[in-house]
């Protein structure tokens, strides 16, 4: 059958609209990452990054152990989810979704609050005649905001996967010996593997681009790559560097993702909404 | 290790909300302050509807998401209909893989790319590009239309093709038959692509932050700069209320899907009935 004038066309709005705000910018990133202030073509911008070396090794550090850290608390919390009555099931799905579809920057915000000098934890504290204790301010409140925010981003996929299994492949396992331990990683694990990647792309890519987290919870101490991006394009006003900067990451992100998904499944890992 | 498994649970799930229901009850709170809960109040919510700049910000932000979500649903449903009629295997790839750019990519670098080309396009002459409400639009429908076409090429995969020729069959142009037969059926898809275009775009920051001026400021904008210096118990009002609406909007989009699916499973299962008859 010919297909007609409409089925072929339905697509060329979007179409357009891709190549001019989707593919032209990250062009226009590109461009940007090679020229100068004035537009000539120059490398300065790429080979001036290692001046950046530190703040990329931090914010891989701090995305790292924050990704780490959702994998180890989330991966058991997906599993006893997937475990409840399907219809408990929902309501639980339902739970971790709410906080994924609440502002980021409402969420830093609350969260904010709570460990703030002046937050509630603090007043407690000090209702409770006990010394106040500084969080804002230390890494470790910039990797707690990074696992605060990110953590359902985690558990969704791994959910997913997990909720997908046959429950007779755990009662195959203990029938054949496996104890609880043995059941998860013998069983549970390697069949939940394409969940537990997007779950760590999903929690590892906003992490280490963040940069409101490491304003609000690091109390400006923590120059992250986000950080160092936004300051360069609002402030110093200084594209050309920040393009550069802006190209690497993405690379950097690329790589790392293409990498992921050779040890993923098959079918990949499923994008959650 | 039942018991463990719910404790464990609650534990993880209380500190997911913690921040959250602090925030939303110490929005109440009259004194401003975390030392005393003096009394339940709407003090702030007053005070935050007395700012004008708040309002405007709200305005803003209702606009900008009806908009950008309608323009997205539209090229973005049409475009699941093109997707799904491709011939072509390499074509369809190419397309899905640079649809779904700006959902893979951070949301940093979609901000900053944005914000280049605005930069580079106001260097053509006669074309003067100011960040503002264009610019906001054009990236906000941007970063919604891989969601719309995420939750609207699957309801064309699951469509019977020998509905739409059936319906040529019996006479209808390709047009009538896109709006008599293929659009009732992925109405579901197109609704919750709709609201979840609106969602994203009422919440999104990091984009807008780099694509935005200061006449055009949407909630979430308003809401950073004023956090900016100082704790303000008017922002937990805000905030409070922005979480009201996310949860609104969240059982909506769960009540309007899960309607519609019960009754497509029905109907499927009458199909199937009638057939074995």
């Amino acid at each position: 059958m010919k297909r007609s004038f409409l089925e072929k066309a339905a697509a060329v709005p979007h179409i357009v609209w891709m190549i001019m705000f989707i593919v032209a910018p990250l062009l226009f990133v590109i461009y940007f990452a090679f020229t100068d202030a004035a537009g000539k073509f120059t490398f300065s911008n790429i080979l001036n990054l290692s001046n950046y070396g530190d703040i990329f090794l931090m914010s891989v550090l701090f995305a790292f152990i924050a990704t780490v850290i959702c994998l180890l608390i989330g991966y058991p919390l997906a599993f006893f989810m997937s475990r409840l009555k399907p219809s408990t099931q929902k309501v639980f799905v339902l739970l971790l979704m709410l906080p994924m579809w609440i502002s980021l920057l409402i969420r830093t915000y609350s969260l904010l609050a709570l460990l703030d000098n002046g937050g509630l934890l603090n007043s407690l504290l000090t209702a409770l005649n006990l010394p106040a204790v500084k969080i804002v301010g230390t890494p470790g409140a910039v990797v707690l905001g990074m696992v605060y925010d990110f953590l359902p981003y985690m558990v969704l996929p791994i959910y997913t996967s997990l909720s997908k299994l046959d429950i007779k492949y755990f009662e195959a396992a203990e029938d054949l010996g496996c104890n609880g331990i043995q059941t998860l990683f013998k069983v549970a694990l390697p069949l939940s593997r394409s969940g537990v990647i997007s779950g760590i792309t999903m929690v590892f890519v906003p992490s280490i681009s963040t940069f409101y987290i490491s304003q609000k919870l690091g109390g400006g101490r923590f120059d992250l790559i986000g950080d160092t991006i936004e300051r360069q394009f609002l402030m110093n006003n200084n594209k050309n560097v920040g393009a550069a900067i802006s190209l690497v990451m993405m690379i950097l992100i690329l790589i790392s993702v293409a990498v992921m998904n050779r040890f993923g499944d098959d079918d990949g890992g499923e994008l959650i909404v | 290790m039942k018991v463990l498994s719910k404790i464990y649970m609650f534990l993880i799930f209380g500190m997911l909300y913690a921040p959250i229901i602090v925030l939303v009850l110490f929005s109440f709170n009259r004194s401003g302050s975390f030392n005393e809960y003096s009394e339940f109040s709407f003090y702030w919510y007053k005070e935050l509807f007395r700012d004008s700049t708040a309002l405007d910000a709200l305005k803003n932000s209702l606009i900008l998401a009806a908009l950008s979500s309608v323009i997205a649903t539209l090229i973005g449903t049409l475009a699941a209909y093109g997707i799904s009629r491709m011939k072509n295997r390499y074509v369809k790839t190419a397309i899905t893989s640079v649809t779904n750019i700006p959902m893979m990519n951070p949301d940093i670098v979609t901000g900053v790319s944005m914000m280049l080309l605005f930069a580079a396009a106001s260097a053509i002459p006669f074309l003067t590009v100011e960040m503002g409400f264009w610019t906001m639009l054009i990236a906000h429908t941007t970063f919604n239309l891989p969601y719309v076409i995420l939750s609207v090429l699957p309801k064309f995969k699951q469509m019977d093709k020998h509905l739409s020729e059936a319906a040529l069959d019996l006479g209808c142009t390709p047009g009538m038959t896109f709006l008599k037969v293929e659009l009732p059926f992925i109405m579901p898809g197109v609704i919750s692509g709709l609201m979840l275009g609106f969602t994203l775009s009422l919440d999104d920051f990091v984009i807008s932050h780099f694509v935005s001026s200061s006449d055009f400021k949407t909630l979430p904008l308003y809401v950073y700069n004023q956090t900016a210096h100082e704790v303000k118990f008017s922002m937990y009002a805000l905030c409070a209320l922005m979480v009201f609406a996310i949860l609104l909007l969240m059982i909506l989009v769960n009540f309007v899907g899960s309607g519609k699916n019960d009754n497509n499973k029905k109907k499927k299962r009458q199909i199937k009935r009638r057939q074995m008859n």
